[in-house]
C-alpha cells in the first residue's frame, strides 16, 4: 500500500531461516518460492496480456531438463544418424542455459500459437505441454523417461576470486530463491511500467485500438511469452538442482493449473498477485495436510478457485488495494508547465 | 469556410491517399462495389451515405483491418495492399473507431501513454535495467502526453479512467489517441456522434487546429451541418457504390444523393 | 506394409473412431452454442464409466440397462453443473467460464478419487471373450457392440439436432443467441439441455469404453484432451466436423502406435491440433468464415 511495503514483506522474509527451525516448513517455502516464481512469469502471460496460456508447465520442465542434463552429461543417438554426447557441465551453466532454453522454446510458441486466440490459443498450449510430457516420458536414452534423472548435482555459486559455494543447506537455497524472486519482481515492474508493459495492457484492453495506435501485437504477445517462459524455465532449473531428481510428472496439467490458481487468486495483473496467491496455496498444504489427504485438499483448492471467480474475479491484492485506497485518492496533476504547451 | 475557394484549393493539392477501385466482398454479399476516390494532402474529405452504405467497411479496407477483394488503397506512393493495420499507422494513417475507441480500464493519462508507442524507442534491455536513456525517454513520454491532452482540452481528467469519462469526452479521448501517435492523415469516423451542441463546436475548433498542422482529414459523419460545413469535399456512397463527389454545395443538390437521403428517411419512418 | 495388418488397423480405427466422435460431438456441441470451453468434459466421460461400473458391479444391475444408467446419470451430472456454475455467469467471457470449468473438473476428478480409489476397476461385459474373425481381422464381440451403440448414439443426435422442435431451438441459439431469445427461444432452458446433452455423449463413451479398458480416476484427463483434438480437428462448433475428426484422430492415434511407437500413441492427437491451428485455424471442415 505504501512504497516501504515491498521492502519489510522482503526483510521479513530475509530474516526466517533465523528463527524458523522446522526444516520441513523451511523446505515447503523453497518449493513454494520457486512456484511462485513460475507463477510470476505465467502472470506476465496471464495478467498483463490477457492470454489464458495453460502449457506453462512445459517451459518450467524443459527449463529443470535442461538445466539437469546439462549438468549431468547426456549420450544420445539422433534419428540412428549420429551421436551426440555431452560431459557434465558446472550446474550453474545448466541454469542459464534451461532459461535460455525455455525462452527459445516460447519464441517459437509464441510466434506459432499467437495467430490463434482465445480457445484455440488455451488448446495449443495445453497441447504444447502434453507433447512435452509424452517426449519426456518415451525418450528414454535422453531422459530416462519414467525412471526419473536422479543425482543432479546442487548449484554452485560464487564469483572468481571471492570463493564458491554449492548449495548442499536449505537455507543457502532459500536465499537463492528468494534473491531470484526479487530479480524476477523488479523485471516485471520495470517491464510493465514501460512502454513494452503498456503494449501488452493496451492488447488486452482493446486489440484493434491497439494496432491502431500502432503497437505490433503479435510482437509484444513474442516478447512476452520469451520472457515469461524464460522465467519459467529458471525456475524449472532452480527446482531441478534443488530436488535434485525430476521425472516427467514434473509436465502434469495440474502444475499448470496450480500456477493459474495462485495467479488468479492472488490477482492477475497485479506485481503482488501472484506472491499473495503463491504464498496461500503453497503453504496450505502445511495447514490442511494434518487433517485431510491430498485428494480432499484438491477439492478445496477446486472449490476456493471457482469461490475466487464468483466472488473475487479480481483477486485478492485488487480487492485490498480498493479496501486501502478508498480514503485517499489522489488525482494526477498537470505539472507547472506555463508558456509551453497549446494554451490558447 | 467558403466552399467554392476550397474546392480550388483541392484541385492544386498533391495527392495523399488514393482509393483505386476497391471492392469488397463478403462471401456473396457486396460491401462495396469499385470504389475511386482521392484526398489530397490537408485536405478535409467526408464520406457520407445513408446506413449499411460501405463507409466503415472502406474505412477498415483503407487501415488495413480488411483486404479489399478487389483494388487497392495508395497512401503518399506507398501501396497498403497486404499491410497490418499497425503497418498503416506507421506511415502516418491513423483511424478512429466508430463505438469504444479509448482504453476502458486505463487512467485517460495512460490511453495517450499508450498512442504515444511509437513516439519514443527504448530497448527492451535498456528498460529491464532502466538505463538512464530510458528513463529520460520516459520522462519525455510524459510531457508530450500532457502536450496532447492540453491540445484536446481534457487535461482536467488525466487521472479519471478512461472508461468513465461522459460519451462526448471519451470520443475526445479517442482522438487523442490517434493523434498522439503523430498522423499525417486521420481518418474520424463519426467523431462527433452523441455529441451535444456545444461539443461539436468544440470538436469542429479541434479539427481546425488538427489542420493548422497540415494533417490530412477523411471523416465519415451523419452530422450534415458540420459536414458541409467543415469539408473542403464530399464523397457519397450509397450501396457501396459512390453516386456523387465534389464540394459541399454541389453535393448538397446533386438529385440521386438527396434520392439515396429520402428513399432511407422513407424506409425508417 | 503388411496388408492384413493395415485392415486390422483399419477395423480398429472404425471402432474407436466411433467413441471418438460421441466424445467430439458433445464437446463441440456445448462450445458452438454456448461458447464454453468445457474442462469437466474428460470428468463425465469418467463419470459414464464409473456409473456403469456402479450399477452393473456394485448394484448388479443388468450391463445393457447399466449403461442407460450411467448416460442419465452423465446427463443429470452436467445440468446440475450448468445450473450451479455456468447459469449464474452467462454473458461472462470465455476465460472466465473456463476458470470454473477448471476448478469443477478438480473437484470432480477428486471426488472420484475419493470414493473410488486409485485402483483400477475393471468392468465385466456379458460377451464372450473368443473374438470374431473375419479373415485377417479380428474383432472382440465387446468392441463391434460399443461400436454399434456409438453409431446408433450419433445418428439419433443427428435427429435430434435436425428433426426436431428442440434441435431447431439449439441450432437457431447457436446462429444468432439474441435473434434466437427474441424468437422466443427459451436461451436458459436451451443452455442447459445442450450441456445435458453433450455430458450425456461423454458419459455414453465412457460408459461404452469403460469395459473395454479399465477405469481410472484420471482417464478423463486424456479423454478431454482427446475431444479437444478431435473438436479442433472439426472446427469449433461443427458437428459433422467432430464425427470426422473422432474417425480421423482413431486413425492417426492407429497408424502412429502402430507404426511409429505406440508410446506416442497419445502424442498423436496433441501434434494434429498444433498442426491443424497453424495451418488452417478453423478447422479443417470449415466453411470460410465471415468477417466484419
Amino acid at each position: 500500500m505504501t512504497r516501504l511495503t515491498p521492502i519489510i514483506v522482503l526483510l521479513f522474509f530475509a530474516s526466517v531461516p533465523w528463527w524458523l527451525t522446522d526444516q520441513y516448513l523451511l523446505h515447503t517455502l523453497i518449493t513454494t518460492g520457486i512456484f511462485i516464481l513460475a507463477a510470476m512469469s505465467l502472470n506476465l502471460l496471464l495478467g498483463y496480456t490477457g492470454q489464458l496460456s495453460l502449457g506453462h508447465v512445459a517451459f518450467f520442465g524443459i527449463g529443470a531438463y535442461t538445466s539437469a542434463l546439462t549438468a549431468l552429461g547426456f549420450d544420445v543417438e539422433l534419428f540412428g544418424l549420429f551421436r551426440v554426447v555431452h560431459e557434465p557441465w558446472p550446474p550453474v551453466l545448466g541454469l542459464l542455459f534451461g532459461t535460455l532454453v525455455a525462452a527459445l522454446c516460447g519464441f517459437v510458441i509464441g510466434k506459432l500459437s499467437f495467430r490463434v486466440r482465445g480457445a484455440y490459443f488455451v488448446i495449443v498450449t495445453i497441447s504444447f505441454a502434453e507433447v512435452t510430457r509424452l517426449v519426456s516420458l518415451n525418450w528414454v536414452e535422453l531422459t530416462q523417461g519414467p525412471l526419473a534423472l536422479p543425482g543432479i548435482p546442487p548449484l554452485t555459486i560464487g564469483f572468481p576470486g571471492l570463493g564458491y559455494m554449492t548449495l548442499w543447506e536449505k537455507t543457502e537455497n532459500y536465499y537463492v530463491v528468494l534473491a531470484f524472486i526479487v530479480l524476477a519482481y523488479i523485471l516485471i515492474k520495470r517491464l510493465v511500467n514501460s512502454r513494452f508493459g503498456r503494449a501488452m495492457i493496451a492488447l488486452k484492453g482493446n486489440e484493434s485500438l491497439a494496432t491502431s495506435v500502432g503497437i505490433d501485437v503479435t510482437r509484444y504477445l513474442v516478447i512476452a511469452a520469451i520472457v515469461s517462459a524464460g522465467m519459467a524455465g529458471c525456475a524449472g532449473a532452480l527446482y531441478a538442482h534443488y530436488i535434485q531428481i525430476i521425472d516427467p510428472m514434473i509436465f502434469m496439467f495440474l502444475n499448470t493449473v496450480t500456477m493459474v490458481i495462485m495467479v488468479i487468486t492472488g490477482g492477475k495483473g497485479t506485481l503482488a498477485g501472484p506472491l499473495v496467491g503463491g504464498l496461500i496455496f503453497g503453504l496450505a498444504p502445511v495447514v490442511l495436510r494434518s487433517y485431510v489427504g491430498p485428494e480432499i485438499q484438491w477439492i478445496l483448492y477446486g472449490l476456493l478457485m471457482i469461490v475466487v471467480v464468483f466472488v473475487l474475479p479480481q483477486g485478492i491484492v485488487p480487492a485490498i488495494e480498493q479496501w486501502f485506497n478508498r480514503t485517499k485518492a489522489e488525482p494526477l496533476r498537470e505539472p507547472s508547465v506555463a508558456g509551453k504547451g497549446e494554451r490558447a | 469556410m467558403n466552399a467554392p475557394v476550397a474546392a480550388t484549393a483541392a484541385l492544386e493539392r498533391p495527392v495523399a491517399l488514393s482509393i483505386e477501385h476497391v471492392a469488397v466482398h463478403f462471401g456473396g454479399l457486396v460491401a462495396i462495389s469499385d470504389l475511386h476516390f482521392t484526398v489530397g494532402e490537408g485536405e478535409l474529405v467526408s464520406l457520407i451515405g445513408p446506413n449499411g452504405a460501405g463507409k466503415t467497411t472502406a474505412f477498415n479496407v483503407i487501415t488495413g483491418f480488411l483486404r479489399p477483394t478487389k483494388g487497392k488503397v495508395v497512401y503518399r506512393g506507398t501501396p497498403l495492399t497486404g499491410l497490418k493495420p499497425h503497418e498503416v499507422t506507421k506511415l502516418g494513417l491513423v483511424r478512429t473507431f466508430q463505438r469504444t475507441s479509448v482504453f476502458d480500464s486505463c487512467t485517460v493519462f495512460e490511453n495517450v501513454l499508450m498512442g504515444l508507442h511509437r513516439r519514443v524507442h527504448i530497448g527492451l534491455v535498456a528498460t529491464i535495467l532502466a538505463l538512464p536513456s530510458s528513463t529520460r525517454a520516459e520522462a519525455e513520454l510524459r510531457e508530450q502526453a500532457w502536450d496532447i491532452l492540453r491540445l484536446v482540452g481534457i487535461e482536467h481528467r488525466a487521472s479519471e479512467l478512461g472508461g468513465s469519462l461522459p460519451y462526448g469526452e471519451q470520443r475526445l479521448l479517442g482522438v487523442a489517441l490517434a493523434l498522439a501517435t503523430n498522423p499525417s492523415a486521420l481518418l474520424l469516423d463519426e467523431p462527433v456522434s452523441g455529441m451535444n451542441p456545444t461539443e461539436t463546436g468544440n470538436f469542429v475548433r479541434l479539427l481546425a487546429k488538427i489542420r493548422e498542422r497540415g494533417t490530412t482529414i477523411l471523416l465519415v459523419e451523419h452530422d450534415m451541418p458540420m459536414v458541409m460545413g467543415i469539408s473542403d469535399r464530399v464523397v457519397v456512397l450509397n450501396n457501396g457504390r459512390l453516386i456523387a463527389e465534389g464540394p459541399p454545395s454541389v453535393v448538397q443538390n446533386d438529385p440521386e444523393v438527396i434520392r439515396a437521403y429520402l428513399g432511407q428517411g422513407a424506409k425508417s419512418a | 506394409m503388411n496388408v492384413d495388418q493395415l485392415l486390422q488397423h483399419l477395423a480398429n480405427t472404425l471402432i474407436m473412431g466411433g467413441t471418438y466422435a460421441l466424445l467430439g460431438i458433445g464437446l463441440t456441441l456445448i462450445f458452438g452454442i454456448m461458447r464454453v470451453v468445457n474442462f469437466t468434459h474428460g470428468e463425465l466421460y469418467a463419470f459414464g464409466a464409473y456409473g456403469l461400473y456402479f450399477v452393473s458391479v456394485v448394484l448388479g444391475m443388468n450391463f445393457y440397462v447399466s449403461i442407460l444408467f450411467a448416460i442419465a446419470g452423465g446427463m443429470v451430472l452436467g445440468a446440475l453443473i450448468e445450473l450451479v456454475l455456468l447459469r449464474p455467469k452467462r454473458g461472462a467471457d470465455i476465460d472466465t467460464t473456463m476458470l470454473l470449468m477448471i476448478g469443477a473438473w478438480i473437484v470432480l476428478q477428486n471426488t472420484e478419487h475419493l470414493a473410488w480409489g486409485s485402483i483400477a476397476k475393471s468392468i465385466p461385459s456379458p460377451f464372450p471373450t473368443e473374438p470374431l474373425v473375419i479373415g485377417p481381422i479380428s474383432l472382440s464381440w465387446l468392441r463391434i457392440f460399443v461400436f454399434g451403440v456409438a453409431i446408433l448414439l450419433i445418428i439419433a443426435t443427428y435427429f435430434l439436432i435436425n428433426r426436431t422442435r428442440l434441435g431447431n431451438a439449439m441450432r437457431a441459439t447457436f446462429q444468432d443467441t439474441d435473434t434466437a431469445a427474441l424468437m422466443g427461444v427459451n436461451i436458459r432452458a436451451i443452455y442447459t439441455m445442450t450441456f445435458a446433452l453433450g455430458s450425456g455423449l461423454a458419459a455414453a463413451a465412457g460408459a461404452l469404453l469403460g469395459p473395454v479398458f479399465v477405469v481410472t480416476p484420471t482417464m478423463g484427463d486424456l479423454a478431454s484432451l482427446k475431444a479437444f483434438a478431435i473438436v479442433i480437428l472439426g472446427g469449433l462448433g461443427n458437428i459433422t466436423g467432430a464425427t470426422i475428426g473422432g474417425f480421423i484422430l482413431a486413425f492417426v492415434e492407429e497408424i502412429g502406435a502402430g507404426y511409429i511407437s505406440s508410446g506416442y500413441r497419445d502424442a498423436m492427437g496433441f501434434l494434429i491440433i498444433i498442426v491443424v491451428l497453424l495451418f488452417r485455424p478453423t478447422g479443417i471442415f470449415a466453411r470460410v468464415e465471415r468477417i466484419g
